[in-house]
């Protein structure tokens, strides 16, 4: 007995653990702990890969920039100074002047340190030069835009409301995002995808919008719209203002965003709250600009454009635009957890509803006990009560496939249920291996037990060889893989170790047992 | 019970240039199947968008390309999927991105109206063609790295040559990634690589190895090729099934070299090909009921496991067909054409 005494406590022990491991899956009243967690092919959800367009963070930054350059220039009452923006990431100045010259430069070196200076031209009195920002800046800003876009999105999910979100960052500026048992996946998109940028900016009103739009619009201003959408007929109106550029106060200085309901019309609105800081802008902005008209911007659409009709404090305002409820929700929700720093796009969806992610799950079934009962069935023909306890093997193999799904966070998706099923298929294989050995032992005239020993000898290397090659596969297609396909590379190694273990060791055990504890004459094979 | 008989002795060996001739006819076939059809992508490889739709009650294809068409989505090709009571329609477009953010709910609308029957949409997959090429390349490269990382086991577990194997894999590694980084196409890489390859381990003797990925070359190719001509559509889960396919068929030719090995040993004088011969027939038997019950539950998978497997079933299917056949008239007899080619030399 002594000899499997150790191989009995470690068969034992994975047994037990492979079982218990499996219980919260199945019965998570007994013990709830770690379930096996379900693809979102298999339990419906919606899977999103983003990519964060870290080009326009860089832009931005520039034109920042360029109207501090300007704000400067216009502060220090240079002469002769014309920025220019010749392309979205670029400044060009030309400055008149000796004085301007230098008095320009001063102000550059002193205020705009991040700006680095390509070309300049020699000539003492045109000076011209190109401004960009230094490589390392913008990779800086790129790399925070993708940061910065993923807490954002994290906190627009949270408040949103989806069970066990996950959203993580894809290589450079790709964010993956699964939410699963999402329902309403076309409002989880607006909701993720939405800059939300929201800005306070003066109208210009030395001239009409409309006019602006024929003729040249001024230097520092731009042609906007304000959509309506008349919710019986959905025609949408557009309406032209001509807005000033530079942003008075921007979303983010908000510190709360809610729905509120008017009580004059019934309509919702959002209240916003503007922090210390952004009160006081707000309080001193208005002051300055009574009796003109304050546009409020969200992703470059003018939602109301008020005049101002005196100077407000305590920092509250509210953003009207003709919402409904949901609408109003989900603008508190994006304005609460701010702007996104750079738009992001959609470059991959997919989306699966919960019943045909239960179609999955049935049909996934079918073939496993379809296909798998004819494999065991054969077994049992073919190798007797040999068969019998390769059968017992597989079912192990497959409560040891789902406890180590469970134990180590993997996922279950579609096609790791075929990686299951496959499984079946492959882990009876070491079985046959070893018994085929086994019977080409006894032809040779080799007692039972001699037989077994050879038997399992010689079969443990080539199964150990041929499985090892699967794994190498499932580990090259984990490494390569996406999402569903990572979950069969996951159930596939898991099957292939499962299954060398139950054939190699715990067969062996059992030989072992009926060989050493009965007088055998003849093996059932 | 016994299928195959013990003592069984076929002639494998001296058929093997009847082997190789239908092997490299299937291999040029199929390379010309690709080059002529060309691989059917699926949205995950050509980007696109596909929308799964069932309806409440029976519809006709016209009418859901009326109401694609009222979206000016023109191109789009409408399937039915599963039994015709289902009412179940697949929808595939190349539209990606802007137009397909907003589609779901448009054509569910659109649907109700055009069909007048209740929509359900139960599935959309969009992925941009960024994202389309990016997992082409990674497709093309973990089937080649596959074929490399069990190459270089093979020969070092057969013949104990894990230097050279390894050197040869760490050139190849290198030079495909710079190759990559220089923008070469990934399929011309890929198979530039693998041509290399072959002709190092020829080259070096690796004689095992060299058989045994001959034997995976043909396998993947003669599946695509098979895939190319029934206009099957490659997937990722696809890739996946050839993947597996790599790995498995090997499993097979593995089962065949350790008997040779182990053969080589006891049959000092017997010449190379009686004991190829004689292992392949020794282990012909487990060669067949491994597959078997493989092919059992792919079979099964293949017809019971729904629409959204299928494509992966049947990849995986023709897979252990060719590559048992593969295992027995392919891996070995290369391994002898080496050995009587070096000694004429």
């Amino acid at each position: 007995m002594k000899r499997f005494s150790v191989r009995l406590v470690i068969v034992v022990a994975v047994i037990a653990a492979g079982a218990l491991y499996c219980i919260p899956t199945f019965w998570p009243e007994i013990w709830p702990h770690k379930k096996i967690n379900l693809g979102l092919d298999l339990q419906g959800g919606m899977h999103l890969v983003l990519a964060v367009d870290t080009a326009k963070a860089v832009e931005s930054a520039v034109e920042r920039s360029y109207q501090d350059l300007r704000e400067l220039v216009r502060k220090n009452q240079i002469q002769g100074v014309s920025p220019e923006r010749p392309s979205p990431g670029r400044i060009l100045v030309r400055v008149q002047g000796r004085d301007n010259i230098d008095k320009f430069k001063g102000v550059l070196e002193k205020e705009l340190r991040e700006l680095k200076i390509s070309t300049q031209t020699p000539d003492p009195d045109t000076y011209v030069a190109t401004m960009e920002l230094p490589g390392a800046e913008a990779d800086q800003i790129r790399k925070l835009a993708v940061d910065q876009a993923l807490e954002t999105i994290r906190n627009r999910i949270d408040q949103f409301g989806v069970s066990e979100p996950d959203i993580r960052r894809q290589g450079d500026d790709r964010i993956l995002i699964q939410l699963p048992g999402i329902q309403d996946t076309q409002r989880a998109k607006d909701l993720i995808g939405r800059t939300a940028l929201l800005e306070f900016k003066l109208v210009d009103e030395s001239r009409d919008a409309n006019a602006a739009l024929q003729g040249s619009v001024p230097a520092g201003s731009e042609v906007l719209y304000k959509i309506d959408e008349d919710p019986a007929t959905q025609r949408t109106a557009r309406t032209p203002f001509l807005i000033k550029k530079a942003a008075l106060l921007t979303g983010a200085s908000l510190t709360d965003a809610r729905v509120q309901i008017d009580s004059q019309y019934g309509e919702p609105y959002v209240s916003i709250e503007f922090d210390k800081k952004g009160a006081r802008t707000f309080e001193r902005v208005t002051g300055e600009n009574v009796g003109k008209r304050l546009a409020i911007v969200l992703d470059n659409k003018v939602y109301s454009a008020p005049t101002i009709q005196e100077k407000i404090a305590g920092g509250k305002a509210r953003i009207t635009g003709r919402f409904s409820m949901e609408e109003a929700r989900d603008l508190a929700i994006v304005l609460r957890a701010g702007a996104l720093p750079a738009p992001v796009m959609i470059l991959e969806e997919r989306t699966v509803g919960p019943s045909l992610g239960a179609d999955s799950i049935r049909m996934g079934l079918i073939s496993m006990l379809v296909g798998g009962s004819l494999v065991l069935l054969f077994m049992i023909f073919y190798y007797k009560l040999s068969g019998l306890l390769a059968d017992f093997e597989v079912l192990l193999d497959l409560v040891l496939i789902g406890a180590g799904l469970a134990a180590f966070g993997g996922t279950l998706t579609l096609p790791g249920m075929a990686g299951m099923i496959l499984t079946i298929g492959m882990a009876v294989d070491n079985n046959v291996l070893i018994y085929e050995r086994i019977r080409e032992e006894l032809r040779l005239g080799k007692t039972p037990r001699g037989a077994v020993d050879a038997g399992f000898d010689r079969a443990t290397t080539t199964i150990m060889d041929a499985n090892l090659t699967t794994l190498i596969s499932a580990v090259v297609l984990f490494q390569f893989g996406t999402g569903a396909v990572k979950g069969f590379a996951v159930t596939l190694s898991l099957g292939v170790i499962a299954s060398m273990f139950t054939a190699i060791v715990v067969s062996r055990l059992v030989f072992d047992y009926i060989l050493d504890t009965r007088k055998i004459q003849r093996l059932s094979i | 019970m016994e299928i195959i008989k013990p003592g069984i002795n076929l002639d494998f060996v001296g058929k093997r240039n009847i082997a190789f001739s239908v092997s490299g006819v299937l291999i040029l076939l199929s390379l010309a199947a690709l080059a002529v059809f060309g691989p059917k992508y699926g949205i995950d490889f050509a980007g696109g968008s596909l929308i799964q739709v069932k309806f409440a009650k029976a519809v006709q294809i016209s009418q859901i390309k009326d109401g694609l068409n009222s979206l000016s989505i023109e191109n789009a090709t409408v399937q039915s999927m599963g039994d015709a009571k289902d009412n179940e329609f697949l929808i595939r477009t190349d539209t990606t991105t802007v137009a397909a953010q907003q589609l779901a709910p448009q054509l569910k609308q659109t649907m109700e109206a055009a069909t007048q029957a209740g929509v359900e949409i139960r599935r959309v997959e969009t992925v941009g063609p960024q994202v389309g090429k990016d997992l082409r390349e990674k497709a093309l490269l973990a089937i080649f790295f596959s074929l490399i990382f069990i190459a270089i086991y093979i020969s070092g577990r057969f013949e104990f040559k894990w230097i050279q194997s390894a050197v040869v894999a760490a050139g190849l590694g290198g030079a495909v990634y710079g190759l990559f980084v220089l923008g070469v196409s990934m399929p011309f890489i890929i198979l530039a690589a693998l041509a290399v390859t072959l002709v190092l381990f020829w080259l070096l003797g690796l004689k095992y190895a060299l058989g045994a990925v001959v034997a995976l070359i043909h396998d993947v190719t003669i599946t695509v090729g098979i895939m190319c001509v029934l206009e099957k559509e490659f997937t990722v889960s696809v890739i996946a099934a050839l993947l597996t396919i790599i790995g498995y068929s090997l499993n097979d030719t593995i089962i065949v070299y350790d008997r040779i090995r182990e053969n080589l040993r006891k049959l000092v004088k017997t010449p190379l090909g009686t004991v190829i011969n004689r292992s392949v027939n020794e282990t012909l038997s487990r060669t067949i009921l491994t597959a078997g019950t493989v092919f059992i539950v792919v079979a099964a998978l293949l017809l019971l496991g729904g629409d959204i497997i299928h494509d992966f079933a049947f990849a995986l299917l023709i897979g252990v067909v060719v590559g048992t056949y593969s295992s027995i008239y392919v891996a070995s007899p290369i391994v002898l054409a080496w050995e009587e080619r070096a000694r004429k030399r």
